[in-house]
């Protein structure tokens, strides 16, 4: 179905090499339109630096990066985000003491008014971080509560909540359901297929094969550096994801 | 403000009838204006979370240098008011800059500029004058000028200080939740890197805010000096560090990331309402410092468990 249409986002034969460590090797990777693209692999496999170099991080030392099609060297992660792709960092991403509505809009706060009388258009900022965190299936009633108040679920979606609403048309997810609990953990892979279900091409990385099953519709493992497995939906389960994930393809 | 009702509640009630009139009322709040003025600046960078310990010092080098420029320059005073304020703001962005470029925490940077500051200003002015203290400004031209904006009174017994004081309160409250330059202060304090990543230019914000607490010192320094026409090298002593327990007492949190200007300003006014409230109540001065410092130490336990309860789901 997505056959003829371009992948968002796409690695091609990546190699990533620290002095003398050689952290990816010959990587492929493509994230299409509305799919969830899960990478999976054990400690040390290379899934944080394969995402580091979608996110503009590190630059590859072989291999491209296309954004739909065409190939591309991100200078910053800033400029990968110009370009539509979005990391959510786990710790990274809000700031506990500030409200809801303060981290949703912080670096981008709607204004009205001018000269001395600009002011952030709090009404808005409310209610639009409201309606965002809804459509992911957050219900938080109050925009100024703290988002240190909100379990660990809520937070993400205040995170991926922001990079959607700021225009990201790829989300990296590395690890959001490492620290959490089972129900924890259900909220945010709601919240990915809600976002794939709104066209966002998402790139999932967990070791844990049943956080995957559930919302990939590609799965990538790695091991050393390597991909030593990559089916589609049809083909995974969760025995052979993990089979492969230990004990290589 | 639940402190500063209880306070004010105390001495209404242990001084009696001199606390509550218009003279009593006026008393502590012409006491506090210029501490309220550097509270409610170091409240902002403490939001942003870094300190200033210079301030002070600052306040003595303004000082001196408005009387120096004046007095012994021949500089006419309005130039020389200029002058001083844009020394100050150097002086800020000295700090900024050193603490941006080398990472250190602030506390030991500003640490040292309120030493190196002190001591200028003492060297300087015993080099140019022989003197530590300096006074008749009120012969210069200008200086009744001067006097209405700096150290007039207004309603009788409310000095001017206290109208800069509210005017400051209110920009800063302002700023502070209504624009994005406020978010950003929040959220410099609240998590740096977090902020940068949000793209907040966390460095240019904190730079900014040494200007405003290097400005408000410098505030302080020329409301006393017309008030007093002239200075000595030791003003502003100590200053630095009421400021932060005023701050502190007004919610603002040791750590960064909360506060308000109100709040560093109600604080301000507890340090007016205890000062002059122990000479009405006629009790020895020396217990001034022990109650501000159990004032001081609620506040302190107070905010820290208001901080846990903001940060636990
Ligand atoms: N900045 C770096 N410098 C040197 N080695 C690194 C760096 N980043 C990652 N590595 C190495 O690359 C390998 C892959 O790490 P990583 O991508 O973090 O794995 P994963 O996220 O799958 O646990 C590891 O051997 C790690 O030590
Ligand atoms: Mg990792």
């Amino acid at each position: 179905m997505t056959a003829n249409r371009l992948p968002l986002l796409e690695a091609d034969r990546v190699s990533k090499r620290f002095g003398a460590v050689t952290a990816l090797e010959d990587v492929s990777l493509t994230v299409d339109k509305g799919a969830v693209t899960c990478l999976l692999g054990d400690n040390g496999a290379g899934k944080s630096t394969l995402v580091k170099i979608l996110a503009g991080v590190h630059p590859p030392t072989r291999g491209e990066i296309r954004v739909d099609g065409e190939p591309i060297t991100f200078s910053s992660p800033r400029d990968a985000r110009e370009h539509g792709v979005a990391t959510v960092h786990q710790d990274l991403a809000v700031i506990p003491l500030m409200s809801v509505w303060r981290n949703f809009f912080l670096g981008s706060e709607p204004t009205v008014g001018h000269g001395p009388l600009r002011r952030i258009d709090v009404q808005r900022c409310r209610r639009i971080a409201l309606e965002q965190l809804q459509q992911l299936g957050i219900s938080v009633h109050d925009p100024d509560q703290t988002v240190g108040t909100l379990s660990g679920g809520e937070r993400q979606a205040v995170a991926i909540a922001r990079a959607l609403h700021l225009g990201a048309k790829v989300l990296l997810l590395d690890e959001p359901t490492a620290a959490m609990g089972v129900r924890q953990a259900e909220i945010v892979l709601e919240q990915i297929q809600r976002a794939r279900d709104r066209g966002v091409g998402i790139v999932l990385i967990t070791h844990n094969p049943r956080h995957a099953a559930p919302v990939g519709d590609r799965f990538v493992i790695l091991r050393h550096g390597r991909v030593v497995g990559d089916f589609s939906s049809r083909e995974a389960s969760i025995e052979r994801l993990t089979t492969v994930m230990t004990e290589g393809g | 403000m639940a402190a500063a009702l209880a306070v004010w509640g105390f001495f209404a009630i242990a001084a009696g009838e001199p606390f509550r009139s218009t003279a009593g009322i006026a008393a502590y709040s012409n006491a506090a204006a210029p501490l309220g003025i550097l509270a409610v600046a170091v409240a902002l960078l403490m939001i942003g979370g870094e300190f200033d310990l210079s301030v002070g010092s600052i306040i003595g080098f303004a000082s001196m240098s408005l009387m120096l420029l004046t007095t012994h320059f021949d500089w006419p005073l309005w130039p020389a008011i200029g002058a001083v304020f844009v020394l100050s703001a150097l002086i800020g962005l000295l700090n900024g800059l050193l603490v941006v470029r080398t990472g250190l925490p602030s506390f030991i940077v500003t640490l040292g500029t309120l030493f190196a500051f002190r001591g200028l200003t003492i060297a300087l002015s015993r080099h140019w004058t022989g003197r530590t203290q300096l006074g008749g400004l009120d012969s210069m031209p200008g200086y009744d000028g001067a006097r209405q904006l700096f150290a007039s009174d207004v309603f009788g017994v409310f000095r001017v200080s206290i109208v800069w004081w509210l005017v400051l309160i209110m920009v800063a409250t302002w700023v502070l939740l209504r624009t994005p330059l406020g978010n950003w202060v929040f959220a410099a304090g609240g998590d740096a890197q977090a902020a940068r990543s949000a793209g907040v230019p966390v460095d240019r914000v904190k730079m900014g805010l040494f200007v405003v607490t290097a400005l408000a010192a410098c505030l302080v320094a020329v409301l006393q000096v017309v008030r007093f026409t002239g200075a000595d090298v030791l003003r502003g002593e100590l200053q630095e560090f009421r400021a932060i327990a005023a701050a502190v007492i007004g919610g603002t949190l040791l750590t960064g990331g909360y506060g308000s200007a109100v709040g560093a300003a109600l604080g301000a006014l507890i340090f007016g309402m205890v000062q002059q409230g122990i000479v009405m109540t006629r009790v020895d001065a020396d217990w001034f410092q022990v109650f501000l410092g159990i004032v001081l130490l609620m506040a302190v336990v107070v905010n820290h468990a208001l901080r846990h309860r903001a940060l636990s789901a």
